[in-house]
Order: C-alpha cells, then structure tokens, then sequence
C-alpha cells in the first residue's frame, strides 16, 4: 500500500521577485540621492526664511534618526527625547557662553553629560516592564524643562542667548552653516544606519522582538538596552548643540512635550527601524506646518488620530524596513 | 503643620481618585492608558458646558448644581473611556506592546487637541467657585466645601472598593486581571468587562475633573497632563495595579508635595513628584503594597 501513496511533486512557488519600485526603494545609492537632494536645495531656493525651514528639518532630521535607535530599532519607547536635546542644547550654550568657546569644542563635553543622563534615566528604569520607562522618560522631560526654567544658570523662563556659531563667529552665512549641518547629520544619519547593522544592532531588533529569546540565546538585555538609550541619548544632544548653534538663543518652551510627541510622531509614520523612512517622516513633519499654516489648531488634533490609525492599520509604518538577513 | 498635612491629604484624594482608573486599566489590560489625564480634563470641560447650559439655577445653589452635574459628567466621561477603548485599544489586542502605547499617545493627542478645536486653547474660568468660610482644626484652615469634595471622593473610593470586592462583575475584573483566556473558557465576556472597567476608570478621573474645576477655578485643555503623571507616580507608589494601594499612593504623594513644596519651594513641586517616581522604581517597582497579587484588579 505504503508504495502507492506518492508524495505529490513539490511545486517550487515562485513569486513575483521584487518590483522596480521594491527595488528602488532599497536601494543601496538611496542615501547619496538624499544627500544630492539636501546639497542641491539651496540653488533651488535660498531666501533667509527658506534657509532656517531647511536647516530646521535636517536637525529634526537629527533627532527623529537617534529616537529610531531607542523606539525603532530596540522597541523602547522613549517620551521624554526632548530632554537630551535640551540637555546637549544646555550645556554646549551654558559652556559656550560662559567660557568664551566655540559650539564645537563643547562636542565632547555634551556626550559626557548626555550620556551620563542616559545612564542616570535608562539605569534604573530599563530593568522593569517596557512600558514604565515610557512613562520615566515622560516625567523626565519635565524634570529637565522645569530644572531649566528654574536654574539661575540656564537663565531661567528666558533662557540664553547670544550663542556664539559653530566655529565661534556668530556672523557667518546662512547657506554655510546650513552645509555644515548637512554634512554632520549626513555623517549621523550614517552612523545609526550602519550601527543599526552591526552586531549590536542585530542585537538590538532581537531584544524588540522577543526579549525573553534573546535572553535566552545569551544576549544581556539590560546592556543592549542601555547602549540604545545612551546612543539615542548623544544622538539627541547633538543635535541639541546644533539647534543652539543655529537659533544661539533657547529656552525652555522649545523642549516641551509637545517636541518629543513630533519627533516621535516622525519615527512613528515613516517606519520604525527603517533609516529611509525615518528621515523621510522628519523632513514631511517639519516641512509640514510651514506649507499648512491655516490648519495650525487642526494639525495637532490630526497627528494623534493619525498615531492611532498608523498603528492600526499600518504598524510597520508607510516605508517599512525589509531585513537583508533572510 | 498640621495645615501641611491637610492640604496633601486633600490634594492626595484627587490623585487617588485619577489614579485609580489608571490602575485598574493597567491591572487588567497591562495598558497604560496615556489618554486618562484627558479624561480628567475632559470631565472638567464637559461640567464647564453643563454649568454654563443650567444658567440660572447655578447660582441659587451652587453646591448642588454641581453635584448634578457631577453625575452628569461621570456618565459622560465614562462613556468616553468606553469609546476610546473600542476605537484605539480594542483592534490592538494582542498588539506588541510598543503598538498600544503609541496609540495611546495618540489618543492623548486627539483628546487634549480636540478639546482645544472645540472650546478654544484659553483657559476657561469655572462657574461655580468653592470657596466658602474656614474651620479652625487644631490649627489647620479647613473650608467646608473642602470637606464636602473630600467626602465625595471617599464615597467614590468605597463603593469602588465594594464594586470590586464584593460583586459577580468585580470578580470577573480580578479574574481577568490574572488570566484574560481562562476567563474566556469560563464564559466571561472579556470585552464587555474591560469596557465596564474603563468606563468606571473614566467615570472616576472626570468627576475629579469637575470638582478640580470647582475648587481650582480655571481649566485648560492640557490641564490632563501634569495630573496623568501625577497619578501614574501615585500608581506606581501604592502598587500600580492594586486599589487599596493606590488610594494610599495618591494620599501619600499628595502629603510629599506638600511638604516638599514647604521646604524646597513651589517651583520645584513637579521635579520633586517626578524624581519620587525614578526613586521609587529604582528602589521597590512594586509599590508599598503591590505583593498582595491576589488582591489585584
């Protein structure tokens, strides 16, 4: 009987292989056609106003590319990512103007101190449940607006200004110091990407996936977690320094709630873990209310329904990262 | 002294009562509900619309024109949490726990912008304004209508308690709380309990919202905020998932501010809150009394 029974013959099934727009869309020379694109928009348009819309995006560009290193990549989510860019703003400002510096040379003093705060914040609270270090992160950002707002030193309500530029002369242009910051978020922007591949980054999508597993297969969860907290930490300080570079003068309403929401909200739509999509969300968040003044009290009321129907209906968010690890 | 601690226990009950709906959300689903300081506002919004529609009867009996309307407005917010639940929480059970969070972010979003669409991004001053002739008890100042808000929330806090004990439907949340398939096997209608428990969480932080407005003054549309961390570190002090823990760790933060703001000064009265939370999850997670697993909701 047994020599009657056949299996049937395997069929091999054979899919459509990747479109032309797949391909496209992960295409390894993708990140040199966005730099292109940022190095080329000043020929496009360089009034005063377009310049600071332009410089504004690509550090926000900045930010939302270390929060996907904390939210994307580990799956942490982390509410309060305004606080490290105050805390990089903070110090880089307070040291510049007090000793007399240019923004740059407070570079390695703002890792110091932002990683000391990722220590202080993550330590603790990344031993628990996932969703306490949320709510942590949230009430840490507090803490930090509210420190500054009270602090002699951080010049109170009004904050500081007078910010010396990134090389000390507060004189130079526009399209310059637009350059120079394209070039230095460039360089991060390719450094979370590559960090996002390396050993640890692998690490890092495991431990999102299943913490327990990757527990189990002899990764330390805590350390891998922490390291993502402090990355995301010094991602946000410099970009901190930056914007204090460009506006040399902040304050504490520029960090509140409401940022960390946005940046969150950029990481969120673009596609968490997914480079392209990231800095794509970022440059549509921020360009977004200067093409959609009149709708300013719509604007806000739209992103938190459009955070809950993105994750209702497309978590992976609108340009999802696709592992070349299969 | 004595009008220290007064006035952190009287601040400490509305704390409890806000977090009282987090915890129970967040002992039966495992769901921090971002959205529930907006309730809170929203509660205080919806009795602003209520006061300003009874017009004149408001100001011949203020006191009981705000307690109708604090019944009023719990049926309001309540079903607000109920539809919250069924639009954002809902389609995601099951939902890696990132997800869930991030919506209700958004739902936090939608609610505090949405209001501000609605009644405009000013704060607004409330009708009725409690504020009425002091008792002397050793040597605290005590108004009336600070007893009157004081015992309303007790009341609250008991029959919460009792509904839970006591009753088939608190049994059914206790049970979900420590196995949602078991009770599904067992013929438990699991959603219609969670939308019950949101709707009692949400019933409880609007009616705090109301009588917030009728003591404080003034709302505004991110008034939700600062009270939602505010009662998650209260949560987390008592033991986040378990009712007679929460009512003490809203008490408790209530007296700590109190006192903190005494010595260290007014300014630094949220840093202190919120530095209390990252102390005590650093030290016992758990809470003061959040061993008693089997008490949990």
């Amino acid at each position: 009987m047994s020599d009657t029974v056949q299996d049937p013959p395997v069929k091999p099934v054979k899919g459509r292989g990747p479109t032309f727009v797949t391909r496209f869309l992960e295409s390894r020379h993708l990140g040199w056609a966005g730099l292109a694109i940022g190095l080329l928009a000043p020929f496009v348009i360089a009034t005063p106003y377009a310049m600071d819309v332009m410089t504004s995006a690509v550090v926000f560009v900045m930010l939302a590319v270390g929060l996907n290193i904390v939210v994307g990549y580990c799956g942490l989510l982390d509410l309060g990512y305004a606080a490290f860019f105050a805390v990089g703003a903070y110090t880089s400002g307070v040291l510049s103007t007090e000793l007399k510096i240019p923004l740059l040379a407070t570079v390695p003093a703002v890792i110091v101190v932002t990683v000391l705060a990722g220590v202080i914040i993550g330590g603790p609270t990344l031993r628990l449940r996932s969703d306490y270090l949320a709510i942590v992160t949230l009430g840490f950002g507090e803490i930090i607006r509210i420190t500054a707002n009270n602090l002699s030193i951080t010049g109170g309500p009004s904050g500081i200004y007078g910010i010396p530029g990134l090389f000390g002369d507060a004189t130079s242009s526009q399209v310059v110091f637009y350059y120079a910051v394209l070039l230095i978020v460039a360089v991060a922007v390719l450094l979370a990407a590559r960090l996002g591949r390396s050993r640890l980054g692998r690490a890092w999508r495991f431990v999102r996936e299943d913490e327990d597993a990757a527990e189990a297969m002899g990764i330390n969860t805590y350390k891998v977690k922490l390291a993502a907290y402090i990355a995301g930490a010094v991602w946000g300080g410099l970009a901190g320094v930056l914007f204090a570079a460009q506006l040399s003068a902040i304050s504490p309403a520029s960090f509140t709630f409401l940022q960390s929401a946005l940046v969150l909200m950029a990481v969120v739509l673009g596609g968490m873990g997914s480079t392209p999509g990231v800095v794509l969300g970022a440059i549509v968040i921020s360009l977004l209310p200067e093409v959609l003044r009149g709708l300013a009290d719509y604007r806000f009321f739209a992103f938190g329904v459009l955070l809950i129907i993105v994750m209702i209906a497309r978590p992976q968010g609108l340009w999802p990262h696709r592992s070349r690890e299969r | 002294m004595s009008q220290l601690i007064w006035n952190g226990l009287f601040v400490g009950s509305f704390y409890a009562l806000v977090a009282l709906g987090y915890s129970m959300v967040y002992g039966i689903i495992k769901l921090l509900n971002f959205a529930h300081g907006d309730l809170y506002m929203l509660g205080a919004f919806s009795g602003f619309a209520m006061l300003g529609a009874m017009g004149g009867l408001v100001r011949s009996s203020s006191l009981v024109a705000l307690f109708v309307v604090l019944i009023l407005t719990m049926v309001a917010t309540g079903l607000s949490g109920v539809v919250i639940e069924r639009v954002a929480y809902r389609p995601l059970r099951g939902a890696p726990r990132l997800s869930l969070l991030i919506t209700a972010v958004g739902a936090s979003f939608a609610l505090e912008y949405g209001t501000r669409i609605v009644a405009g991004p000013n704060p607004k001053v409330y009708q009725v304004r409690l504020d009425g002739t002091a008792l002397h008890v050793l040597g605290a100042l005590i108004t009336w209508q600070q007893l009157a808000l004081m015992a309303v929330s007790i009341v609250l806090m008991v029959a919460l308690n009792l509904l839970i004990t006591r009753t088939r439907q608190g049994r059914a949340m206790r049970a979900i709380a420590q196995d949602p398939k078991a009770c599904l096997l067992m013929g438990i209608d699991v959603d219609k309990v969670i939308s019950r428990t949101f709707f009692i969480g949400s019933a409880l932080a609007g009616a705090a919202g109301v009588m917030a407005g009728g003591y404080y003054g003034k709302i505004d549309f991110l008034m939700g905020f600062i009270i939602g961390l505010k009662a998650f570190t209260a949560a987390v002090i008592g033991g986040i998932g378990n009712i007679p823990g929460t009512m003490l760790g809203g008490l408790l933060l209530g007296l700590l501010e109190s006192f903190g703001t005494h010595f260290v000064g007014g300014q630094w009265r949220d840093v202190f809150a919120f530095a209390f939370l990252i102390l005590f999850l650093t030290v016992r997670p758990t809470g003061l009394l959040g061993e008693r697993v089997t008490e949990r909701v």
